[in-house]
């Protein structure tokens, strides 16, 4: 039987896998110590413990476990490893290079900066949500000091070139930066091979507790500084004081030892059922998948229904079916989604647009079932929607003078 | 954000979805709003020429549920109506009727906006002069 609500919604976080919270809740109670108590077992405990979790996490990323400083979550790595590069190497430069298509927590940081002296360059994305490697290329300056390029973008999935952008920013002398949160966990990310200086991922993205992260800082060839954000008793190599959340991080650490161990065989499954889902999705006539189909995260599937608005979409079927969309309406901002947009979709399109993120625990049935409430609830739509009945007339939408608001 | 019960009523089952003979001078239509916006709403009237009474009215609606629901109150207050009373529909009467949360009053306005075009629509067929409607700020 199958049970209701579906979750398809991955991508904004992840259920906790039981086993993980098992492996915590033993640190909630009579493991409590605080693990930067030195003179005391509990305190011991705690950080032994912190230390097994450490390894864990560095293994998943093939990083050293000194090179792991743990946070509340990718936001706060974002903000550390930006912020604190721009801080350490002030006397390099000021210059930082990102992407239109960012998450806000790069974005927003980037605009901090601008107004505390920083340069930025934000490169466009080519149609296929990939950077140019010329433009970043051609964006290089001596006084760039950062590239800060995701590694797996969150609405469409798309996988950007981290090697080769690891590669141009390491030979124009420039540190790189990438925000993995969406990667970690999901494909193989090994911070050597892809050359990366620093990066922030989180534990709730895969299957581990909210509210713990962690920031990669690279310390060999080169050894990254990063200045700290929060003043207080030096923890995390001084980079990042603050009481560890020794259950957060035991949890995190597990997260991270079960994505290893059961990567391959959980991506071999999500990405048929995801393909599944597409290509049923596909048939449906002016549907268009967004992002480049062959560099994308394998749960990952964002299609736009063209004629059909994404809020009144999911209201079809969001009582049994959680998912996303690039619709204004879904967010406060009334603005459809800019990741779609910098994408170069028409705003048409970006509000058309739905995100399937699947999971550890997404089925065959709930596949089955998705398929058919989508295709279904655009069929309705289409039947009331007047831009469909125009298309269908063969009269050209945009060349329609619209009373914009 | 929860929808009220009366736009989950007119979102599944909407009154008066279609479509009218757009050319016929017993018919206004009028379609408001902008793909780019994430709504456009087409509400069409069809009126007795003899006793000036909306004997029915149809529409489609690219948009939010909100935005179906305005559109879909709308035709049902429309019929029987005489096309003078039409134009005292005020958006604000669909906003209390469907209770619509703030963010989504522009998806009334726009129903509101619709029925006034499509009256303008039938008086310019059938000779009469423009009625002017005070700017409204979106």
């Amino acid at each position: 039987m199958l049970k209701l609500p579906i979750y398809l919604d991955h991508n904004a976080t992840t259920p906790m896998d039981p086993r993980v919270l098992e492996t915590m809740l033993p640190y909630f109670t009579e493991n409590f110590g605080n693990a930067a108590s030195r003179n005391h077992s509990f305190g011991w405990h705690a950080e032994e413990a912190v230390d097994y979790a450490r390894e864990q996490i560095a293994q998943l990323i093939g990083a050293d476990p000194k090179e792991i400083i743990f946070t509340s979550g990718a936001t706060e790595g974002d903000n550390l490893g930006i912020k604190g590069v721009y801080e350490m190497y002030a006397s390099k430069g000021n210059h930082i290079i990102t992407c239109t298509t960012e998450h806000k927590a790069v974005l927003d940081t980037c605009k901090h900066l601008e107004k505390l002296g920083a340069e930025v360059t934000y490169l466009e994305v080519q149609p296929d949500g990939l950077i140019d490697l010329k433009e970043l290329e051609a964006a290089m300056r001596p006084t760039t000091i950062l590239v800060a390029i995701m590694y797996a973008n969150n609405e469409i999935g798309v996988i950007q070139p981290v090697k080769e952008i690891s590669a141009i920013a390491k030979k124009h002398g420039a540190l790189f930066f990438t925000d993995a949160v969406q990667a970690v966990g999901k494909i193989p990310v090994d911070v050597n091979a892809d050359g990366i200086d620093l990066m922030a991922f989180t534990a709730h993205k895969m299957y581990g507790p909210k509210g713990v992260g962690a920031l990669y800082v690279r310390r060999k060839n080169p050894r990254v500084k990063v200045t700290a954000q929060l003043d207080g008793g030096g923890h995390e190599r001084g980079m990042r004081s603050g009481t560890l959340n020794v259950p957060g991080i035991v949890g995190f650490g597990k997260a991270c030892e079960l994505a290893r161990l059961e990567m391959a065989s959980d991506t071999e499954r999500i990405s048929k059922l995801r393909d599944k889902l597409e290509n049923a999705l596909k048939q449906i006539e002016e549907s268009y998948v967004n992002g480049n189909p062959a560099h994308r995260l394998p749960h990952v599937s964002n299609i736009s229904f063209k004629y059909v608005e994404g809020e009144g979409l999911m209201m079809g079927f969001n009582q049994d079916i959680a998912l996303s969309s690039g619709s204004a309406c879904t967010s406060a901002s009334l603005e459809p989604s800019y990741v779609l947009k910098a994408l170069g979709l028409g705003d048409d399109l970006a509000h058309s647009s739905l995100r399937f993120g699947l999971g550890r625990y997404t089925t065959e049935e709930q596949i089955d079932f998705t398929i058919k409430a989508v295709t279904d609830t655009v069929l309705k739509l289409r039947e009331m929607s007047p831009l469909w009945e125009m298309f269908k007339e063969g009269i050209d939408i945009d060349s329609i003078q619209w009373a914009h608001h | 954000m929860a929808y009220s019960d009366k736009v989950i009523d007119h979102y599944s089952n909407p009154k008066n979805v279609g479509t009218l003979d757009k050319a016929s001078n017993t018919v206004g239509t009028g379609l408001v709003g902008a793909p780019e916006c994430g709504d456009v709403m087409r509400l069409q009237i069809q009126v007795d020429n003899a006793t000036g009474i909306i004997t029915d009215a149809k529409f489609k609606t690219f948009g939010c549920g909100s935005a179906i629901a305005s559109s879909s109150l709308a035709t049902e207050w429309l019929k029987g109506k005489s096309v003078d009373e039409a134009v005292k529909i005020d958006n604000m009467d669909l906003v209390e009727e469907l209770n619509l949360p703030p963010v989504k009053i522009h998806c009334s306005v726009l129903a509101e906006d619709a029925i006034k075009a499509a009256i303008n629509d039938y008086r310019s067929k059938n000779g009469l002069e423009q009625l002017v409607f005070e700017e409204r700020i979106h």
